[in-house]
């Protein structure tokens, strides 16, 4: 199999079945994605697939329909995607854990929508679990990204 | 001053020693030294403190860094002291070391409500402190870390930058105190700059220099919200946890282990397992299985199919089970009466009017984000292992034992923690890491668990049922009575970890409940053990995550009896015992503006609790969505006395909030055939 991932194409001998999380994580090294349910309840293992974001716990090998963004193609510790900044400036993370997947799925989100309303933010983000519970700075966060790509635009 | 005192005279002693191409500083005990965890042969790599080489300079943390923001302020606390660039501050986790024991926490131990602790009894705490140092607790948890490091960490930086300036002095010509310190050099009255990186060699050879730490009002860092060293890692998806260590020639592996917690394995047939693609092997761990596979889903299918036969349970086997074992406790021996105040049995049997309520609190797991795991690699006489903890030295202990070596014949290595919340006290995780890796020497192993068995092997926080019983005279409470009954999770973790019994009171089966600043003229909280073999473990807030609730829904029944507002009610009440306290009261009512008319379709209520030395009150408005009901708003005061990072703290009480809220809404735990029911994140 065939896979291209944040640019780059990868082989693969794995079975197709396989989850498209366990791929990236345990055969490609992308671990930056991450683990929580393995049953769409937790959003943690969120990537995009033609800019699309979906649960890849949930996606077989197989199934995969075009070019996957993770967590590390996003942006870059020198190159940091609007998100990525705004959950720098706003402190977001607590372990940190979940924020992968908070991440990816509000880009997706800013994608669509360009200025989410609290209620929007909350009604696309209500998938992603955070046990350390940052929703109040991931919402500020989101909001600030938002701004700052309007004003980039 | 005394602590001060008692620390440079006889305990502490600042000490430096070269490592290849730099110098260390560290603080460890005089009188009864531990070996000092540097070790020269491993490099810079090994140091409690701070290692500064051509590098630079890092700062080595004790404390795992779970979320709760601890690595930030106490390299905070060193980088006050040394004068470093906060942007160029390096951090990592130090090795299992029991020069970073966790005094504070063994000190918490003592039956005492925290707010009434008495110079005598500080002096006790103290003393109860070196135990802590006896059983080496290297531990993050009970809300000690900041405290804990307080003293230490700033003597051990105050000391680094003197030494670093006697360095300097030599080098230039110049005397000492002349010499000043700003973003990780030393600068002389000419302005010239020496960095630290320059004058590690040399500052290693100088006796260290005792210097007190700086006032408070000199401080730069401590007391501001500081950007987070692990911010941009976390942000990037390169901050690496335990479920992300890679190594060469790695093999994944998952278990399933006796869902009747405790109970044996009868047997079991590998054949449908090894039938999957991609799975390798079936380890037989004596009450579960391992399957060893190319990849952690291969691993866990492969798990999965072994067809297994489960021996029972050693409880029984159903949640109304579970709860008539915890009521018989009430018929059996009384564990403590940690408050007795007046007569509240005779004051009970005049009174008019006894108001009474019995609560019963579920169990409920840890659930943090990261399911356990733990990576290990066995070569015959040592142990290594990669494990998101609490308490690396515990680790490297049960690991040991899980294999047959000596504790130090394991390197532990502490990757970040995706959330703890006390479930990473407990070392399972690592010895059945370990045993793993002993049935393929040379072969690295990840063991990583599906969150279906994270969530069905927790150690619960334990299931409660209290009896509270009162009375209200003139708009206060007359009387108030509790009693508790729990499995008590501090006699079987203690048990678990030290191997000692744990006799006498159980403080914190009770806490929570006894040492709540009201005045009440008679008031009595007592605590009944209930005997069940249900593995237990110290969850968020422990005994105050039930003993808050309890305590705080019986305060607003008594405050209904007596007609009055609840935090009319609470601060008559709270006044005459702690100012504090009161105080934060009255925050949080001005903050929620309690007094202004209400929403129709919203209610409030107000809690407040003194947890862990910090009083905290909390204020939820509920709005009634058709039926459905919404926490809409919610309002939080605490005073933890100095914030040493306003942003962290808030952070913090934040996210306790949505941790209890989340328990309280949808966190239950219950047993069917003795094993949990819930096995996965609600849907
Ligand atoms: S791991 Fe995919 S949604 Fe939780
Ligand atoms: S930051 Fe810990 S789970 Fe979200």
């Amino acid at each position: 199999m065939e896979l291209t991932v944040n640019g780059d194409r990868y082989e693969t001998d794995v079975p197709e079945e396989t989850p498209l999380l366990w791929v990236l994580r345990d055969e490609l090294g992308l671990t930056g994605t991450k683990f929580g349910c393995g049953v769409a309840a937790c959003g943690a293992c969120t990537v995009h697939i033609d800019g699309e974001a979906v649960r890849s716990c949930q996606i077989a090998l197989g199934d995969v329909w075009g070019d996957v963004t993770t967590i590390e193609g996003l942006g870059r510790p020198d190159a940091l995607h609007a998100l990525q900044a705004a959950w720098v400036r706003h402190q977001v993370a607590q372990c940190g854990y979940c924020q992968p997947g908070q991440i990816m799925q509000a880009a997706a989100l800013l994608a669509e929508n360009p200025a989410p309303d609290d209620a929007q933010i909350d009604d696309w983000m209500a998938g992603n679990l955070c046990r350390c519970g940052t929703y109040s700075r991931i919402r500020a966060a989101i909001h600030d990204a938002a701004n700052s790509l309007a004003e980039e635009a | 001053m005394g602590r001060w005192g008692r620390i440079t005279r006889r305990t502490l002693l600042v000490g430096s020693a070269a490592v290849a191409g730099g110098a260390a500083f560290g603080v460890w005990r005089l009188n009864q030294p531990f070996a000092n965890p540097l070790s020269p042969e491993q490099g810079a790599a090994l140091n409690p403190f701070v290692v500064i080489d051509e590098t630079g300079v890092t700062l080595v943390m004790g404390r795992s860094e779970m979320g709760q923001g601890v690595h930030t302020t106490l390299a905070a606390m060193l980088a006050e002291e040394m004068d470093l660039d906060w942007s160029s501050v390096r951090v990592v986790h130090g090795p299992a070391a029991a020069a970073y024991h966790n005094a504070a926490l063994a000190a918490m131990g003592l039956p005492v409500a925290d707010y009434a602790k008495t110079p005598m009894q500080h002096r006790i705490a103290g003393a109860m402190g070196t135990l802590s140092r006896a059983f080496g607790l290297q531990i993050t948890g009970g809300s000690t870390a900041t405290r804990d490091a307080f003293e230490p960490l700033r003597l051990a930086g105050a000391s680094a930058r003197e030494a670093l300036k006697r360095a300097a002095a030599d080098r230039l010509g110049v005397d000492a105190a002349q010499l000043r310190t700003e973003d990780g050099a030393v600068i002389a009255p000419d302005d010239r700059r020496v960095p630290y990186t320059e004058l590690a060699e040399d500052a290693a050879r100088v006796d260290p220099p005792q210097v007190a730490p700086r006032p408070a009002t000199e401080w730069r860092l401590l007391g501001q919200s500081l950007p987070r060293p692990d911010m941009l890692a976390k942000a990037t998806g390169a901050a690496a946890y335990g479920v992300d260590v890679r190594l060469p020639g790695m093999k994944f592996a998952a278990i399933r282990m006796n869902p009747r917690l405790g109970g044996p394995m009868r047997g079991f047939d590998p054949a449908p397992a090894l039938a999957l693609a991609g799975v390798e092997r079936v380890i037989d761990l004596g009450s579960g299985v391992a399957v060893v596979a190319r990849n952690s889903w291969a691993a866990m299918k492969g798990a999965e199919a072994v067809d297994v036969t489960w021996g029972p349970a050693p409880y029984p086997e159903t949640t109304e089970a579970i709860f008539q074992r915890i009521a018989e406790a009430f018929e059996g021996r009384r564990n403590s009466r940690l408050r007795d105040d007046g007569n509240t049995t005779r004051t009970l049997d005049d009174a008019a009017q006894v108001i009474e309520a019995e609560y019963r609190l579920p169990f409920l797991a840890h659930s943090t984000m990261e399911p356990m795991n733990a990576t290990a690699l066995f070569t015959g006489d040592a142990l290594e292992l990669w494990t998101p903890s609490q308490t690396p030295l515990v680790q490297a202990r049960f690991a040991a034992q899980a294999v047959g070596l000596r504790a130090d014949q394991v390197t532990v290595h502490t990757p970040y923690l995706g959330g703890g919340f006390g479930r990473r006290l407990e070392a399972d995780y690592s010895a059945l890491a370990a045993r793993v890796a002993r049935e393929m020497p040379g072969v690295p192993v990840q063991v990583m668990w599906s969150r279906e068995e994270d969530m069905t092997h927790d150690f619960y926080r334990p299931a409660v049922i209290a009896r509270m019983r009162g009375a209200v005279q003139g708009g206060l409470a007359l009387a108030l009575e509790a009693k508790v009954a729990a499995p008590s999770v501090t006699r079987q973790a203690v048990v678990r970890m030290t191997g000692l019994p744990a006799p006498g009171p159980d403080k914190g089966h009770v806490e929570g409940l006894f040492d709540q600043p009201y005045a009440i003229p008679n008031y009595r909280v007592e605590g009944y053990l209930a005997d069940l073999d249900i593995p237990l473990g110290f969850w968020r807030s422990v005994g105050h995550s039930h003993n808050g609730f309890i305590h705080e829904c019986f305060i607003d029944e008594l405050a209904h009896a007596a007609g009055r507002d609840p935090i009319e009610f609470r601060l008559a009440m709270i006044r005459p015992e702690s100012a504090v306290a009161a105080n934060v009261l009255e925050q949080v009512s001005m903050m929620a503006r309690w007094r202004a008319p209400r929403e129709p379709g919203t209610g409030r209520g107000v809690a407040f609790a003194w947890s862990f030395g910090t009083p905290v009150a909390q204020v939820i408005e509920l709005r009634d969505e058709s039926g459905r009901i919404r926490i809409a708003k919610a309002w939080i005061a605490c005073d933890m006395g100095r914030a040493l990072d306003p942003a962290i703290v808030q952070a913090q009480m934040e996210s306790g909030l949505i941790y209890g809220v989340s328990a309280a809404v949808m966190g239950e735990i219950t047993f069917a055939g003795g094993m949990v029911e819930q096995r996965n994140f609600p849907e």
